[in-house]
């Protein structure tokens, strides 16, 4: 176990440097003077390049590399016009545009993307693994075709058509859910729940199609081992072959998928937040790739990607505390 | 057709009617029919079988893969109800009507009047659970009981089926026990509430031979201990026949025949009984005067082996494997070695049988032979050179000759390619680029392993067990090799199959003058076939020689025990083997 861990850890710090790396490149490569960019169209080419000099943008590209991972390890200070401006590890650097510095723009709108993707998690699996479960055991009736047509018709329309009618529907027209807002759960938990509530559903309706297609096929496959018919032969009701025999093999590919959903859903909530206006981790990696505001996008990247290669650990882990039979070396 | 059934089933079913005030048999099935939905219509998998089961009395239901016997024994516990199947006819087990009970009842009857030990014990248990809990829950079912004496109930009868050190191992889950502990598990399981009716379902199938008699002695002493009855089903008439009172032999779907095993097994009356009995391979007598088919592969091996004297094809000098395994967190885990010095010739025209129980290494040593596997330490001669050590770019032109025959000839096909052209792989991978003369060289092939040449565009779906290991032999000869290594050739498949494909190994032997290298854990269909035997054991031969010598007059103690324990086809002879393993496991 702690040999895995350590691992993985190693694993990580591989994938996020080479991403960096990446995303860096990407930058030289693309057109576009980010000095010219955060000094504004009116400056002049004296005034650009003093602003390169502030960012250091005019190091050689290693050096702006290596100055970046100092940073993150043990802090940097830049100059900020007169004084000096200190940002403490894990620093990711300062933002050409807006001065701020990264971490904190980061650590700010974390909660907002947080609370967006777990909530919207607990209803996909409750919308997903129940009709799952529902349809592989009870085939044909109504409320199991009901719902797996909802599923299905969540999951074949785009974030921003379910999210408008919603919003159209729910909250214009009927007003049964207030318009959606970010309020956070340490200040009002009833506040940010209703404000909340609207992308959760959305996004819960895209994805749960996904989780009920593979509960239904691996709860049928489960039912469908010899270790099932046994204890069917020895009187075990029905209703206790799905709770204890059937159901904890049938759902761990559904944990495997959860952690890397959720994982995924750090970066690509994009939509969603734009749509419903929520000031998290997606709406600011749009707007600072417009920007060509390298050390946002690059500080996002790291993130999210850590959150990323974080849920697959944490899906392997259960996946072996579910499945004794899994050693994780 | 449908006298046959009626035959079989008369004898036993009039004395019950005759005599109404005798009490009910522990099991009356009558005229059972089972029809299993297929697309639009039926199959009709049980037409018409009846049998009675007295408390204490033993039945085997004998039959090759299809003959319906395994549905009759499901039927005895109405699995079959909620499955799409229809039952016809009348199953009563202790006093409980399987097709009509429903609820409790039924419940009742399942675990807790009669109970089924399964076959393929790693599947049969839930993967998630320790044993002892499984065991406790079958328990809670049928009794009222509390948690805590349900799990002693648990070790109980855990311990009672011969696990060691039951108390502790009952917290272990099935994948940390052997193929013979699970079996015992799962015979726990059925003894956990006294039922009065065992039904075993092929219990014996996965096991070594040493093992499965040791489980048919353990089900021997419980039905003497319990007064249970049992239905014991299995395709090895071997089984049968030192562990049950009357036979029911199924073909199809019906009974063939029904009688006390004495009667059946000694002097059957019907001609599929005997067909089936004589493909049986028998470990005692090779070239037997009724096995006629089998005498002809030994007619046909007796002439190399006489001249003996073929040119030295491979010779193996100490020859050694080890794997490595996966560590803990700080101790680096030994080598496994599954071939411990080993060291053995092969000469062409000649057929060496190699055998041993699971994990005895002879996989490992057949995939050296033919270099699938590169040895660790020995020296590996293939006429003369050295190929031990061999790169694959070396290799390559000695591949040709060496080839492999594979145990699941369901596996080793590609599922998405017809069977011409997995035979024509080996053409093409020789560099044969002509089609014409592929096809025609692939079509030589088919008919020679006694397929149908037009055959090439079908496949492997489309073809029975044997067909298919007829395609895998055909691909093997494809490249026109000296030596074949094969490895558990027929273990896939029954009896009368397993004789056929046996008897052609034999005649391309003959025909091609080809050296065979046959491993199998069955010790009777490496004693049909081979000249000589070599016995593995943990890596290592423990006996080799003659085959009649190493069979008639073996040397080594694990070799007579191996052959104590074979299956044999006389219930006397079985009876009196029982008593002398019991004798001597006391003793």
């Amino acid at each position: 176990m702690t040999r895995f861990l350590v691992r993985k850890a190693v694993g990580m710090l591989g994938v996020l440097l080479a991403l960096s790396l990446i995303v860096y490149a990407v930058f030289y490569i693309a057109p576009g003077d980010p000095a010219q960019l955060a000094c504004g169209e009116k400056c002049s080419p004296a005034q650009v390049a003093q602003v390169r000099e502030r960012l250091g943008l005019d190091a050689p590209v290693y050096l702006q590399y290596a100055h970046f991972l100092q940073g993150i390890v043990a802090g940097r200070d830049f100059s900020a016009g007169t004084g000096l401006l200190h940002c403490p590890a894990p620093c990711l650097g300062v933002s050409y545009r807006s001065g701020e510095q990264v971490t904190d723009m980061i650590t700010a709108r974390l909660p907002v993307t947080a609370s967006l993707a777990l909530g919207a998690m607990v209803l996909w699996l409750i919308l997903g693994v129940g009709t799952g479960l529902l349809s592989a055991l009870r085939r044909g009736r109504l409320s199991e075709r009901l719902l797996t047509g909802l599923t299905l018709a969540g999951s074949s329309v785009p974030v921003f058509v379910i999210g408008l009618v919603l919003l159209i529907v729910l909250c214009a027209q009927f007003q049964w859910l207030p318009f959606p807002t970010y309020v956070p759960l340490t200040e009002d938990p009833q506040q940010w729940f209703w404000g909340l509530l609207l992308p959760w559903i959305s996004l819960a309706l895209i994805e749960s199609a996904k989780y009920a297609r593979l509960t239904r096929s691996s709860m049928l496959e489960t039912l469908a081992d010899d270790h099932i018919r046994t204890f069917r032969a020895y009187g075990v009701s029905e209703r206790r072959l799905v709770t204890r025999h059937a159901l904890r093999g049938a759902l761990t590919p559904v944990i495997a998928l959860t952690a890397i959903d959720l994982g995924t859903m750090f970066g690509s909530a994009v939509l969603t937040e734009s749509l419903f206006g929520l000031p998290g981790l997606g709406k600011l990696l749009v707007t600072s790739v417009g920007l060509i505001d390298l050390p946002t996008v690059v500080g996002l990247t790291l993130v999210t990607g850590f959150c990323v290669v974080l849920a697959n650990v944490i899906a392997d882990v259960l996946y072996a505390v579910a499945d004794r039979r899994v050693v994780l070396t | 057709m449908s006298a046959e059934p009626l035959k079989a089933v008369s004898p036993k079913v009039e004395p019950v009617k005759a005599e109404p005030v005798k009490a009910e048999p522990l099991v009356d099935v009558r005229d059972l029919v089972v029809d299993f939905p297929v697309g639009d219509g039926h199959v009709r998998a049980v037409d018409g079988v009846g049998f009675t089961l007295e408390a204490g009395q033993a039945l085997g239901i004998v039959g090759e893969s299809g003959s319906g016997k395994s549905t009759v024994a499901y039927g005895l516990l109405g699995l079959h109800r909620g499955t799409g199947a229809r039952i016809g006819g009348s199953v009563r087990v202790a006093g409980v009507d399987a097709v009509t009970a429903e609820g409790t009842e039924l419940r009742r009857l399942r675990g807790g009047l009669a109970a089924m030990v399964f076959q393929d014990p790693l599947s049969a248990l839930d993967p998630y659970y320790a044993v002892g809990d499984q065991i406790a829950e079958v328990v809670r079912v049928h009794r009222a009981v509390s948690r805590r004496a349900a799990r002693e109930r648990a070790v109980e009868v855990l311990d009672r089926v011969g696990i060691p050190d039951a108390a502790r191992r009952s917290r272990s889950r099935p994948h940390e026990f052997s193929g013979g502990m699970r079996q015992r598990v799962l015979i726990a399981m059925a003894l956990a509430c006294e039922p009065r009716l065992l039904v075993a379902d092929e219990p014996t199938t996965a096991l070594d031979v040493t093992v499965q008699a040791q489980i048919l002695d353990l089900l021997h002493e419980l039905r003497a201990e319990t007064g249970a009855g049992l239905v014991l089903v299995t395709h090895d008439l071997g089984v049968v026949a030192g562990s049950v009172d009357r036979v029911l032999v199924m073909k199809d779907g019906r009974a063939v025949e029904h009688g006390p095993v004495t009667q059946v097994l000694g002097a059957p009356r019907e001609p599929y009984t005997r067909a089936l009995l004589s493909a049986v391979p028998r470990v005692d007598a090779p070239g037997a005067p009724d096995v006629r088919d089998v005498q002809d592969v030994q007619d046909v091996q007796g002439a190399p082996a006489a001249s003996s004297g073929g040119e030295v094809l491979l010779e193996a000098t100490d020859l050694r494997r080890e794997f490595a395994t996966r560590g803990g967190l700080t101790r680096r885990a030994a080598p496994v070695t599954a071939v411990d010095g080993v060291s053995l010739t092969v000469r062409a025209g000649e057929t060496l049988g190699i055998v041993g129980e699971s994990g005895s290494g002879k996989t490992t040593l057949g995939r050296m032979l033919v270099r699938l596997l590169e040895p660790t330490g020995g020296r590996l001669h293939y006429r003369g050179r050295d190929i031990g050590a061999l790169g694959e770019k070396e290799l390559r032109p000695l591949r040709r000759e060496l080839q492999m025959v594979f145990q699941d000839p369901v596996s080793s096909l590609n599922p998405r390619r017809s069977i011409g052209e997995s035979v024509a792989d080996p053409l093409r991978i020789a560099g044969e680029g002509d089609e014409r003369r592929i096809r025609a060289r692939v079509g030589e092939l088919l008919e020679r392993v006694g397929l149908d040449p037009d055959w090439y565009h079908r496949y492997p779906h489309e073809f029975s067990g044997g067909q298919r290991q007829r395609v895998g032999i055909a691909r093997a000869l494809a490249p026109q090799p000296r030596l074949i290594v094969c490895d558990e050739p027929v273990s896939a498949l029954d009896v009368t199959t397993q004789a056929q494909v046996v008897e052609l190994l034999g005649e391309l032997q003959r025909d091609l003058g080809l050296a065979l290298v046959f491993i199998a854990h069955d010790l009777a269909v490496v004693r049909q076939v081979s000249d000589r035997v070599a016995v593995m054991r943990a890596g290592r031969i423990v006996e080799q020689g003659d085959a009649d010598t190493v069979y008639d007059a073996p040397r080594h103690a694990y070799t007579k025990g191996l052959l104590a324990a074979v299956p044999v086809l006389d219930p006397a002879e079985a009876t009196a083997r029982r008593h002398a393993r019991l004798a001597s496991a006391t003793a």
